[in-house]
């Protein structure tokens, strides 16, 4: 099912990446980065084990291929299978170059919460603090706004934070926004939206940037 | 010696209160065919080492249904509802890792090391408790090392030595495992003999194996079916 909110944000994010790089895709949104990527010497990684992941098509699905989403992948040509602490290794160690992640909220510090909700029962983390420590550049894609219209970018996060460190670059499907020297700078429109609409579904407040 | 033709031989050395890591990443590289064998043995007062718990009534859900774990360690529970229930009335303790430090410390337990320091976690709820320390300029958490009484896993290809190949992301943290507990109990889809499997490229060397048996159930296309 295609949703074209998430589409365009995908198609967004796919802009950031550049030659060379290895790339970790979270769930979600992340995911659909990759068949916006038009460059074969770009090289995703999954933290279950694998660097050169791909699409596949349903016939030459082997269901012992999958992402960190458990979602069937394809094998790239040089592609490689490796244990799961050599993967956090090369997370861990800063092998990555960019992660692409989901979030839940961000705070005017560029600081995420992605992997607890309050009064929930916490038992879920995954791999997100390891990529959050580790890879030297993140990239949040996410929806501005809640499901009842409430902002996602707020002066603090109300869940619990996944890491202490600033994430780099934040693409709705409003606005992109950098961080700088921990602050959120606005750099960029998506097409259509207005600075004030960005304004009103903004909680946290932000630098102006906008050429 | 190390081969046996029974499951439940080969898990006689499971008892009540131990603790046991279970290899996979969801059903993938999970051994099947011993998990289902584990469930039906009468031990209770589990420590379970494992990135997640089953699913719903499945695999080691079963395990968390008949009330044989004591405490669960892994990185994401999510997916098995049950275990947040069973969390909240407090039945079982719930130890949640990142999964990196989950692998580390599972390296580690394998390795002679009896803990590390990593930036992951730090100044998030879950380093709450946890020793820190500066090491040129930046915060690091103390995180242990963990090990096993049985380690259960799944590979694609044994030799009779105990030799092990995997098969693609069914690695995971499978030949972590085979390090880090007194017995290793292996699953393979095929058994070879030695001097079949090409020497640069076997991944656990057979000193950390100690039980092997052909896997019963494996994960297809259709889900997991018996193997005959």
């Amino acid at each position: 099912m295609i949703n074209p909110i998430q589409e365009q944000i995908a198609k967004r994010a796919a802009e950031e990446v550049q030659d060379g790089q290895i790339i970790n895709l979270g769930i979600g949104i992340p995911t659909l980065v990759a068949k916006y990527v038009d460059n074969n010497n770009v090289f995703f990684h999954t933290e279950n084990g694998m660097l050169g992941v791909v699409g596949v098509d349903e016939e030459d699905v082997d269901p012992n291929i999958v992402n960190a989403g458990k979602m069937p992948v394809g094998e790239a040509i040089g592609s490689s299978f490796f244990n799961s602490a050599e993967s956090f290794g090369m997370i861990r160690g800063g092998h990555v170059d960019v992660a692409i992640l989901g979030v839940l909220q961000v705070d005017e510090q560029a600081r995420i919460a992605n992997w607890a909700v309050p009064g929930k029962n916490i038992i879920g983390v995954g791999g997100a603090m390891d990529l959050l420590i580790g890879a030297k550049k993140v990239i949040v894609t996410m929806s501005h706004t809640s499901k009842d219209g409430k902002s996602k970018i707020l002066k603090n996060c109300t869940f619990p934070i996944t890491s202490t460190r600033s994430v780099d670059t934040i693409i709705t499907e409003l606005a992109v926004f950098r961080s700088v020297k921990g602050q959120l700078h606005l750099v960029e429109l998506m097409p259509g939206v207005t600075l004030e609409q960005v304004q009103k579904s903004t909680e946290a407040s932000f630098v102006n940037a906008l050429k | 010696m190390k081969i046996y033709d029974s499951v439940e031989q080969a898990l006689t050395c499971v008892k009540s209160g131990q603790t046991i890591m279970v290899g996979g990443f969801g059903l993938v590289g999970g051994p099947l065919t011993l998990i289902d064998a584990l469930v039906e043995l009468d031990v209770n007062n589990l420590t379970i080492i494992s990135n997640n718990l089953g699913e719903k009534g499945k695999g080691l859900g079963k395990l968390l249904e008949q009330k044989k774990v004591k405490k669960a360690i892994g990185s994401y529970f999510t997916g098995n509802r049950d275990v947040g229930e069973a969390f909240q009335r407090g039945e079982i303790e719930i130890d949640l890792l990142p999964q990196g430090t989950l692998a580390e410390s599972i390296r580690a337990g394998g390795a002679g090391i009896g803990g590390y320091y990593t930036k992951t976690s730090v100044g998030t709820d879950l380093a709450k408790g946890k020793e820190t320390k500066m090491i040129d300029g930046e915060e690091y958490v103390f995180e242990k090392a963990l090990k096993a009484d049985v380690a259960i896993i799944r590979a694609h290809k044994a030799d009779k030595l105990g030799n092990l190949v995997y098969y693609k992301t069914a690695r995971n943290f499978n030949p972590l495992m085979a390090t880090a507990a007194s017995t290793v109990i292996v699953e393979v889809d095929e058994l070879v003999e030695p001097g079949e499997l090409n020497s640069d490229e076997i991944i656990t060397p057979h000193l950390f194996v100690d039980r092997i048996i052909l896997a019963k159930k494996i994960l297809t296309r259709e889900g997991v079916v018996e193997n005959d």
